[in-house]
């Protein structure tokens, strides 16, 4: 049991650790001073110099990195210039919205784009399936704001039926919390249901292949106990790894669909943080989103065993 | 070695009643150009109890003839063209599809050449078994658990407590044959298909599973058609054995009729091919006395099939396909020259 | 063994090219190519068949609806939106295969590194798990916010969330490539690597990194929209189907068309990547074609 788990643990470390580094030096390493450039094109050199001590850019690269990775290990991720706030909390205030939105859109996408695949590997190659397929080209294909626009002008404004955007705390108004979050939700899941369709397709047909599948239909079993419990299960574990891996794109819609939809998360955080050029926020999104996103990963690796018996730890 | 009677013999069944009356079947595949025909014009019957070998090179058809018995030819593409197939009464390929799957697993089960990989890696050896039992005699699911102990047992599984519990990549290729076999034969079908049984097994394991199969088959009067290329294992099981060349039947008899005065050339040449006969495994040289290959499905000659690689053929053969004739009592073959001295 | 042989005697579906049948067997990529190049066309020719300047106002126009004169509508200035949607793509198609051809290019030297040289590789590999658990999105936005936006930081912010991808199908293409038989015995009769890698690695990623880049092409059009959408993209003045729309959003009530249009233009030149990209998949890679 152990050895294993405690390895794939131990390897989030390097990779988060990639990306402080990364992080870090992006801001150091660009073109021109880093001071100069979060103060603005109004800034005076008083300015300019108050945010190079502010921010450390007058110490040695190393002592700053080294100042730095100290304090994001007590969870400290910096103040933010503009607000002159922690941006752990800054973060943490935005989190709701965004959680809420990935979430239901991950809820949303499973539900509709697993049967999809399997429908369309089992008939692969018919009607059916090119349908199916045809449509998740599609929907991989228009922009997220042309769905939402579209969903706003249909649902919101010319039937009155959901609200046209914003966003109602589920603890405040667990209603107003589900009305608000239809319309981003099926926005940003048709995209993330191609995906998942795509994948659940190309699994199952290799499943369907195999000769236990033929083992299975011998035996007198109906189609849906096949294709659900003896392919499906097999083909649980790239689908799973895909809707892991696929949290990256997730999250990149999640910024433009909560854009469209004025939803005040993470993605409306950081599209502010640029706009006022307020780096430490910039830098504390990046690197809460990508830890989330390797402590997702881990978790779905750890469920592996569970989905396949060959796989133990 | 017998083991005591495990599992209950096939009901409603007398020695030597006819199991399964198959005629005519056709199966094809249609792609682009002209359909494959897999198998051409088959007929053959089994008896309650009785062991009929079909033997051939690979690709002449013997794995689509039980497929077809199945209903479960690969598609999209292949389909069962014509024939009737006559089990208790009914045309298998006339029944519905629920109809069927009642078939499956039921009155006819297949265990098939690769027990590597035809059982389900992600599912319990317990539950692929009891499920058979499942959604055939719609048993609660702990009397269906408890007949696939039963099996495991009469297939002489060792500590089958333990094994229930346990997946297919933790037991040994011989050990998953028997599952198979344990699984095959768990809703006591009236007639087994074995699919190159042992082909993928050790020289050692293989003669465990044939002495399996035919305890098994002692016991309970399954009618049992035996797949093979190998006439070690054909020796050692059949009652009776099947020719095919080509998705044809060339020569049908009882099997020592067909060891002493085999008519055909192609199974002449089977024969020769074998370094002795006797020991199973024997016959795992490939027929390498014969020359050439098993002409494309696509591509049929106009006369025998065989023609191209025989080494009496005349201009005749090459122009007519030879009917079926029972030269012999009980002793078909298809081939103009079957008549002359084999020396000749 | 004999089923799998019996099945592989019947004719599948022949796998030789025959451009002849492409349009009958595969109607899609077919029109996917087609669609992409009237898409191309219509772009480089913008200068010359759009009916109006795409940046002159004329706020006496302001917000038309489409017909008449405007075959699209007019935006907030009074500016011809088809004139605007055919130069947008101008942008779109710049950003598209610019951001293709950096990142394979790219992403192929330091994949050919990573899959040849053990100790490089274990640091790349983690430099690359580190990038490639930042969303794209994110990470471009980041790379915006440290320098005055240009179409060209753009072309940059977009292309280097999209190499890790690259590296690492290059890189498993190489391992698998070097495990080959003929290549050790090139190795044991001592080919030098530059040699080997000219004649028997490179081609085998050849096949893989155009499907790839194809859809790092409709990647980096939607990114690009995305960014522009979000008001951290290309410069506001230049009129890409991300600024397009951008500017439209405020008018979605009174006037969608400043949204469809370009969304539309956007929508079908990532379609007929995408399509052409599957096609290409198909085509040039069997044992890709089941895969996403």
């Amino acid at each position: 049991m152990g050895p294993y788990i405690l390895r794939r643990v131990l390897a989030t470390i390097p990779v988060m650790g990639v990306v402080a580094v990364i992080v870090f030096l992006m801001l150091r390493l660009s073109p021109g001073d880093p001071a100069a450039i979060l103060a603005g094109d109004q800034a005076t050199m008083a300015d300019i110099a108050a945010i190079r001590e502010r921010l450390g850019l007058d110490q040695p690269l190393l002592h700053q990195f080294v100042v730095w990775v100290g304090e994001l290990l007590t969870g400290d991720l910096g103040k933010s210039i503009y607000l002159n706030r922690p941006v752990t909390g800054l973060i943490l205030e935005r989190v709701e919205p965004t959680l809420a939105l990935s979430i239901s859109t991950m809820i949303f996408a499973i539900l509709f784009a697993v049967p999809m695949g399997v429908v369309a590997a089992w008939r692969a190659g018919s009607w059916v399936d090119q349908t199916i397929m045809g449509l998740s080209v599609l929907a991989f294909s228009v922009p997220v704001f042309l769905i939402g626009y579209g969903l706003v002008i249909g649902f919101a404004l010319r039937l009155d039926l959901l609200p046209v955007q914003g966003f109602v705390s589920l603890w405040d108004n667990p209603v107003g919390f589900a009305r608000h979050l239809v319309l981003p939700t099926m926005t940003l899941g048709l995209v993330y249901m191609a995906l998942l369709a795509r994948i659940t397709r190309a699994t199952m047909l290799d499943v369907l292949n195999e000769d236990f599948i033929r083992t299975a239909r011998a035996k007198g079993l109906a189609e849906p106990r096949v294709l659900i419990l003896h392919a499906l299960k097999n083909a649980s574990v790239p689908i799973v790894t895909t809707i892991g891996l696929g949290i990256a794109l997730l999250i990149g819609g999640v910024v433009v669909t909560e854009s469209v939809f004025a939803i005040p998360g993470i993605g409306r955080l950081t599209i502010e943080a640029v706009l006022q050029r307020d780096y430490p926020v910039i830098q504390g999104v990046i690197l809460a989103v990508a830890g989330v996103y390797v402590l997702v990963n881990l978790a779905i690796d750890l469920t592996y065993s569970a989905l396949d018996p060959r796989i133990r730890f | 070695m017998s083991t005591a009677r495990a599992i209950a013999p096939v009901s409603s069944a007398m020695p030597g009643e006819m199991v399964l009356d198959l005629r005519g079947l056709r199966t094809e595949f249609r792609g682009e150009g002209p359909p494959a025909v897999a198998v051409n014009d088959l007929s053959f019957t089994v008896r309650h109890g009785e062991t009929l070998c079909i033997v051939g090179e690979s690709g002449c058809g013997k794995s689509m003839t039980a497929l077809s018995l199945l209903r479960l030819v690969p598609r999209p593409g292949g389909r069962i063209a014509a024939g009737t197939a006559m089990i208790g009464g009914r045309d298998l390929f006339t029944l519905s599809e629920p109809e069927m799957r009642a078939v499956r697993g039921g009155e006819i089960a297949m265990i098939f050449q690769e027990p590597m990989t035809s059982l389900n890696p992600v599912l319990t050896i317990g539950r692929q078994i009891a499920e058979t039992v499942m959604v055939h005699e719609n048993v609660p699911w702990s009397v269906c658990m408890e007949r696939a102990l039963a099996m495991l047992r009469a297939v002489r599984m060792p500590e089958p407590e333990r094994r229930l519990h346990e997946y297919p990549h933790q037991l040994s290729g011989g050990m998953r044959q028997r599952v198979m076999i344990a699984m095959a034969l768990a809703c006591r079908p009236r007639l087994l298909l074995a699919d190159e049984p042992t082909t993928a097994l050790d020289v050692t394991i293989q003669a465990q599973i044939l002495d399996l199969i035919r305890d098994l088959q002692e016991q309970t009067g399954t009618a049992v058609i035996l797949i093979t290329h190998d006439l070690g294992v054909v020796a050692e099981m059949a009652d009776r054995v099947l020719v095919m060349y080509a998705g044809r039947k060339v020569e049908e008899a009882v099997v020592d009729e067909l060891f002493d005065a085999p008519l055909h050339p192609y199974t002449r040449g089977l024969m020769a091919a074998m370094p002795h006969l006797g020991g199973v495994g024997a016959g795992r040289m490939r027929l390498a006395e014969i020359p050439g290959v098993v002409p494309a499905l696509t591509d049929m000659p106009e006369g025998c099939p065989f023609a191209a690689r025989c080494g009496r053929a005349s201009a005749e053969c090459r122009a007519a396909m030879p009917p079926l004739e029972e030269r012999r009592p009980g002793h078909l073959v298809a081939c103009w020259h079957s008549g002359e001295s084999p020396d000749a | 063994m004999s089923a799998i042989l019996e099945a592989s005697a019947v004719p599948t579906a022949s796998r030789r090219f025959r451009p002849g049948r492409m349009l009958q067997r595969h109607p899609f990529p077919v029109v996917g190519g087609v669609l992409l190049g009237l898409l191309v066309l219509s772009a480089l020719a913008a200068p010359w068949i759009a009916p109006h300047d795409p940046i002159e106002m004329n706020i006496i126009d302001r917000l038309q609806p489409p017909g008449g004169d405007y075959l699209f509508g007019t935006d907030a200035y009074g500016r011809d939106l088809f004139s605007r949607v055919l130069h947008g793509g101008r942008v779109s198609i710049l950003i598209g295969f610019t951001v293709a051809a950096a990142s394979t290019v790219i992403g192929l030297l330091i994949g050919v590194v990573a899959g040849y040289f053990r100790l490089a590789d274990a640091i790349i590999m983690r430099v690359m798990d580190g990038l490639m658990a930042i969303p794209g999105i994110l990470l471009a936005i980041a790379l915006m916010s440290l320098t005055r936006a240009s179409l060209w930081v753009v072309v940059v912010a977009i292309t280097i969330p999209e190499i890790p991808r690259v590296v690492r199908l290059v890189r498993a293409v190489v391992l698998s490539v070097r495990e080959q038989a003929y290549i050790q015995a090139a190795t044991a009769i001592g080919t030098r690597f530059p040699r080997l890698m000219r004649l028997h690695i490179l081609p085998s990623t050849f096949a893989p990194l155009i499907v790839q880049a194809t859809y790092i092409c409709a990647s980096a059009v939607l990114t690009e929209s995305y960014l522009s959408f979000l008001g951290v993209g290309t410069p506001p003045e230049i009129p890409s189907w991300g600024n397009i729309i951008a500017e439209g959003r405020l008018y979605v009530q009174l006037a969608f068309w400043n949204i469809l249009f370009p969304g539309i233009a956007l929508a079908l030149m990532v379609l007929s990547v995408n399509v052409l990209g599957d096609g290409l998949r198909d085509a040039l890679d069997p044992r890709l074609a089941r895969r996403l």
